[in-house]
C-alpha cells in the first residue's frame, strides 16, 4: 500500500471519484444519483412527447404520407433523441442541461458514439420490469451510479463543474500564526476566509472559536482567522 | 512559493485558456461570428495547465484555486481527447469489410440465434399443417381472422389493389417503427443473462410461423408467400443479427472467462453494438422493400419469388464473402 500525495484521496463521504489522466494529474468527478437523473429524464420525456404530438398534428394534414413521415420521426425521437444530444452537445440532452448533468466516459472523456448508442439502446433493459426498476437497482448498487446501459457502455452521468460561490478576496491584515499548522489545517483556514460571506457574523464567530489555541486571546476570533488566512495565501494587504 | 505569486505568474495563461475553451463550446453559428481568441499551441498550454494543477494540489493552495484549475483541466481534457471522426470513410469501411467480418467471427452467437428463431418458425409451420388448431394457441382469434381477410385471394381490397404512393409511405413508417423496435428489444434482452433475447426470438419465431403455417394450411399460399418473399431476406436476417448481438451481451455475463463481468460486458458490448448497426440497416431496407415492393400486386408471383430468392442469395453472399481478402 502506498499513500497518494494528492488531496481528496482519503476516505470520502460523498460519491465523487478520481481519475488519473495521461498528464499525470488527478481529475475529480462527481457522478449524479437517481433523483436528478429521473428529473432530467422526465424533462426530456415531456419535450419528446410534446414534439411528437406537435409533429403528428402538423403532418396529419398531409394524409397517409404525413402519418408515415411522422411515424419515422417519432421512431427516431424515441431511440435517437438522447444519442443526438449526447454526441452533439457535450453529453447533455436538454433535460440534463437544465439539471447541470452530462454523460461522459467513466474516465471523464467525452462520450463516444458507440458508447452513446449502447447506453441508449439498452435503456429497454433498464426499463424492466417496470418504470426503470432494473435501472434504479443498478444505480443504487454501483458506486458510480451506473444503470445497466451505463455499465455496458462504460459511461457515467456527471455533474458539470460549476464555478463556486466562494470569493477570493477578503479583508485582512496579514498575521503570522503562533502555532505550526499542518497543510490541511492551513487549507481549512483559507477556505473559511473565502466562504465567510455565506455565513452570518454570529456563525462565523461560533465556528472560529472552535479553533481553540489560535484564538484564545482575541475578542474577534473570525477576524483573527481571516488575518492568518491572509498571511497563508501571501496576498499583499 | 506563495499562492499569490503563483497566481500572478500564470494568471494570463489560465485566462487565455479559459477564453479559448469557452469559444470552443459555442455553437457553430456563434463561433463563426466571434473571432477565435489567440492561443498558439493548445496541447502545450494544456500540459502546462496540468502541471500547475499538480503543483497547486501538492502545495495545498486554496481549494478555490485548485477547483478553478481542476475545472479548466476537465474542460481541456474534454476537448483534447474528443474523437476526431472521419465519418464517411469509417461508414464505408464498416459496411464493406468490418460488418461481414464481424458476423463471421461471431458465428457461434449467430448460429444459436438462427437455430432458435428459424427452428421455432419452421417447427410452428409444420406443426400447424399437422394440427391446424394450434394457431389459436399462439394468436387470438380476431387477429387470425384479420390475417385471413388480409391475404384472402377473393378479397383483394388490401393487398390486391394498387395502393396509393402515400399509403406506401405510411406503411414504411409503420414497419420501421415496429420492426426495428422489436430488433432493439431482442438485443437489449441479452442484458438479462440472455433470457430476454431467448424469449423474443422464440416468441417472434412462433408468431411468424403460426401466421405462415395457418395461411398455408387454408390455401392462401400465393397471396401470402409472394408478399413476404421480397423482404424476408432482410427482415429475418436482421432479427437473427439482433439476437446474436443480444447473446454477445449475455455471454459476457454468463461466461466472462478470465475477465471480470463488468470488463467482459464492456468489451462485448463494443462488438454487439456494431452487429446492431448492421441489423438496424437491414430493418430499414426490409421496411423499404415491404412498403414499396412487396405491396405491388400487379406483378406475377413468379417474379416476386425470383426477387425474394435473389435477395436471400445476395444477403448470404454478402455475409459470406464481403471483406474476405482482408480477413
Amino acid at each position: 500500500m502506498y499513500r497518494k500525495l494528492a488531496p481528496y484521496t482519503d476516505m470520502r463521504l460523498d460519491t465523487s471519484y478520481n481519475v488519473n489522466t495521461p498528464e499525470g494529474i488527478t481529475l475529480r468527478l462527481s457522478p449524479a444519483g437517481p433523483v436528478p437523473r429521473t428529473l432530467a429524464w422526465l424533462i426530456d420525456l415531456s419535450i419528446r412527447s410534446v414534439l411528437s404530438v406537435f409533429l403528428l398534428m402538423l403532418l396529419v394534414f398531409l394524409g397517409n404520407l404525413g402519418i408515415g413521415l411522422a411515424m419515422i420521426t417519432i421512431f427516431l425521437l424515441e431511440w435517437f433523441y438522447p444519442v443526438w444530444f449526447e454526441l452533439r452537445h457535450q453529453g447533455q440532452t436538454p433535460g440534463k442541461k437544465m439539471l447541470q448533468l452530462r454523460v461522459a466516459q467513466a474516465n471523464g472523456a467525452p462520450v463516444s458514439p458507440a458508447a452513446s448508442m449502447i447506453r441508449n439502446l439498452l435503456r429497454v433493459a433498464d426499463f424492466l420490469p417496470l418504470m426503470y426498476g432494473a435501472g434504479l437497482a443498478s444505480l443504487l448498487l454501483t458506486r458510480r451510479f451506473q444503470r445497466l446501459g451505463d455499465l455496458a457502455a462504460g459511461t457515467v452521468v456527471l455533474y458539470t463543474p460549476q464555478a463556486s460561490s466562494r470569493r477570493e478576496d477578503f479583508q485582512y491584515t496579514p498575521l503570522r500564526p503562533e502555532h505550526a499548522l499542518t497543510l490541511p489545517e492551513q487549507q481549512a483556514l483559507i477556505l473559511f476566509a473565502q466562504r465567510q460571506h455565506t455565513l452570518t457574523p454570529e456563525r462565523q464567530q461560533e465556528l472560529a472559536t472552535l479553533t481553540g489555541p489560535l484564538v484564545v486571546d482575541t475578542p474577534d476570533p473570525a477576524a483573527r482567522l481571516r488575518d492568518i488566512a491572509g498571511w497563508l495565501t501571501g496576498q499583499k494587504a | 512559493m506563495k499562492q499569490s505569486l503563483f497566481v500572478a505568474e500564470h494568471e494570463a495563461l489560465w485566462q487565455q485558456l479559459e477564453a479559448w475553451l469557452a469559444h470552443r463550446q459555442l455553437s457553430k453559428r456563434e463561433r463563426s461570428r466571434q473571432p477565435a481568441p489567440a492561443l498558439a499551441d493548445f496541447p502545450a498550454a494544456y500540459r502546462r495547465l496540468c502541471h500547475h494543477l499538480a503543483l497547486a494540489q501538492s502545495r495545498m493552495y486554496s481549494p478555490l484555486l485548485i477547483e478553478r484549475l481542476n475545472r479548466l483541466v476537465v474542460e481541456g481534457h474534454q476537448y483534447l481527447y474528443s474523437a476526431r471522426m472521419h465519418f464517411w470513410h469509417k461508414v464505408v469501411a464498416f459496411y464493406l469489410r468490418e460488418l461481414p467480418q464481424l458476423v463471421r467471427a461471431e458465428w457461434r452467437a449467430l448460429v444459436l440465434a438462427a437455430l432458435l428463431f428459424f427452428g421455432s418458425l419452421a417447427g410452428m409451420i409444420i406443426a400447424i399443417q399437422l394440427n391446424p388448431d394450434l394457431v389459436y394457441a399462439v394468436l387470438p382469434g380476431e387477429q387470425v381472422a384479420g390475417m385471413e381477410q388480409m391475404y384472402d385471394p377473393e378479397n383483394r381490397s388490401r393487398i390486391g389493389r394498387e395502393r396509393e404512393a402515400d399509403s406506401d409511405v405510411l406503411m414504411f413508417g409503420f414497419y420501421i417503427r415496429n420492426n426495428t423496435g422489436i430488433g432493439f428489444q431482442v438485443f437489449a434482452g441479452g442484458l438479462l443473462y440472455g433470457l430476454g433475447s431467448l424469449f423474443f426470438l422464440l416468441y417472434n419465431g412462433l408468431v411468424i410461423g403460426a401466421v405462415a403455417g395457418h395461411l398455408t394450411h387454408i390455401g392462401y399460399v400465393e397471396t401470402f408467400w409472394s408478399f413476404v418473399a421480397g423482404h424476408s431476406a432482410f427482415e429475418l436476417t436482421a432479427i437473427v443479427l439482433s439476437g446474436a448481438a443480444g447473446f454477445k451481451l449475455a455471454q459476457a455475463l454468463i461466461m466472462p472467462g478470465r475477465k471480470s463481468r463488468r470488463q467482459a460486458l464492456l468489451d462485448n458490448s463494443r462488438t454487439a453494438i456494431r452487429i446492431i448497426y448492421g441489423a438496424a440497416t437491414l430493418f430499414v431496407m426490409a421496411a423499404f422493400v415491404e412498403a414499396f415492393w412487396s405491396s405491388l400486386a400487379s406483378l406475377p408471383a413468379t417474379v416476386k419469388y425470383a426477387v425474394g430468392i435473389g435477395l436471400w442469395v445476395l444477403v448470404t453472399a454478402y455475409f459470406r464473402l464481403a471483406g474476405q481478402e482482408q480477413a
